[in-house]
């Protein structure tokens, strides 16, 4: 147990976020731009996990999100979890939300879109369903998990 | 409504929805009223369109207000490469109102959130036309008194038809029952589906036309679109399966009648046109009241 959690070492303030799917770590860095970051980061990719099997980490020096911020993540990684240590210990642990509102980060499916005709930022609000499906705000159609394009 | 853009039916709740087809009606009785004589509405039209352009530049005149815009973006700077949001800026300096039709799903809403003056949707592509909405629900209102718990069949094309989508979900707030008649390949999409049952409304699906005829308050035809077939054949197949003559009204609700959005090819026999049933270029007149009624009502003058 030791020896797995020292795998990527210990933070002392800052966010771990755990539980990505290893394939989207870069996309999770890419949505909360820490490739311009200057403080530490390190992460993890194909680390073993009893809940997941495969799984991915992040941790932040020094880094405390906004829940906003952060959630866009859950488009990539629904199942991660946050973890906000100060001076080594554990303050929190939430798991991520997909927000209602989307901006950025994901590509309209529809090709006659606004979005993918001129430079618009995309937009779009959840719909509520059992699967992942997000409604445009500009040509009002449905893009849902399988045709996601990240930004 | 002052100042508040029409890009997608929903944009305007039931009440304002009411709203304008009242305004509409004193239009109706009244339609040469010149509330616009300081005022300039934009018209740009992407891509051609008769009915709808015609439609709003008539509302506009009767209104004795002043028109400029293009019919067809072939003789402007959009060729010159110009982005969207360059045009509807630069065009918002020069009038009081746009009146947008554009190819581009989305570009109204876009434009709409770009432009100093409002914005009226007249078709952006496969998605939304609201005015159809209204002038439809006009029509409706007008025939049976009232728009709800009426029962209203749609049949045709169910699957691309922009119209009959829009109206659809602007009926499930008027307690409607639904019935849809068209080819398997062309049923209504769900996402359109998902708004009846969400009003927890009724509604049944059918392939045959004579199943529903006598079940009926509306009738609304819609044109098969060729352009729409990969498959010519498959078009073949399918073009003929709805036309309405006169002998299949026989056995309709007295109250019933048909509309179409125009224009039609072959679904609605030209022997219906002298039947008291058929109301379909009535419902295009009401472009007009319905366009008059929303212009002013935007621009603050009703």
């Amino acid at each position: 147990m030791t020896k797995k959690e020292l795998i990527v070492s210990a933070l002392e303030n800052g966010t771990v976020i755990d539980h990505i799917p290893s394939k989207n770590v870069f996309q999770v860095i890419k949505i909360l731009h820490l490739e311009t970051y200057e403080n530490q980061i390190l992460f993890g990719i194909n680390l073993e996990s009893k809940k997941m099997g495969n799984k991915g980490i992040i941790k932040v020096h020094n880094k405390f999100f906004q829940k906003e911020e952060i959630n866009r993540i859950a488009l990539v990684a629904p199942s991660a979890t946050l973890i906000i240590i100060k001076n080594f210990q554990i303050i929190e642990k939430t798991q991520v939300q997909i927000p209602n509102h989307i901006e950025g980060i994901v590509k309209c499916f529809n090709p006659n879109c606004i979005t993918n005709v001129e430079k618009v930022v995309t937009r779009f609000t959840l719909v509520q369903d059992e699967e992942l499906k997000l409604r445009c705000h500009y040509c009002e159609k449905i893009t849902v998990k399988n045709n996601m394009v990240f930004l | 409504m002052k100042g508040k853009s029409l890009i997608s039916i929903n944009d305007y709740s039931k009440d304002e929805q009411l709203r304008i087809l009242d305004i509409a009606k004193e239009f109706e009785k009244k339609p040469i009223q010149p509330l616009l004589k300081d005022y300039v509405v934009s018209t740009l039209f992407f891509e051609p369109s008769t009915r709808t352009r015609l439609s709003f530049e008539s509302a506009v005149s009767r209104l004795g207000g002043k028109i400029i815009g293009f019919s067809d973006s072939s003789s402007t700077s959009v060729k010159k490469g110009e982005s969207l949001k360059d045009t509807i800026i630069t065009i918002s300096n020069y009038s009081d109102l746009i009146v947008m039709r554009n190819p581009v799903e989305g570009s109204a809403r876009f434009a709409s959130e770009v432009s100093r003056v409002p914005v009226i949707n007249a078709g952006d592509g496969a998605n939304q036309h609201p005015t159809q909405t209204l002038l439809d629900m006009y029509t409706i209102l007008q025939t049976q008194n009232t728009l709800e718990n009426l029962h209203v069949a749609f049949v045709g094309d169910l699957k691309y038809g922009r119209t009959v989508h829009s109206l659809v979900i602007a009926l499930c707030n008027f307690n409607c029952t639904f019935h849809f008649v068209s080819p398997v390949e062309l049923k209504l999409p769900s996402a359109v589906k998902i708004h009846i049952k969400e009003k927890k409304l009724t509604y049944y699906q059918y392939t045959e036309l004579n199943d529903v005829l006598p079940l009926v308050d509306i009738l609304y035809m819609t044109r098969i679109q060729k352009e729409r077939f990969s498959d010519p054949l498959e078009y073949e197949r399918v073009k003929n399966l709805y036309n309405l003559n006169r002998e299949m009204l026989n056995n309709t609700k007295e109250n019933l009648k048909v509309l179409h959005p125009m224009p039609r090819v072959n679904e609605i026999d030209i022997d219906v046109d002298d039947s008291p049933k058929a109301h379909y270029f009535q419902q295009a007149l009401n472009g007009v009241y319905v366009r008059q009624a929303l212009i002013t009502s935007i621009l603050g003058l009703k």
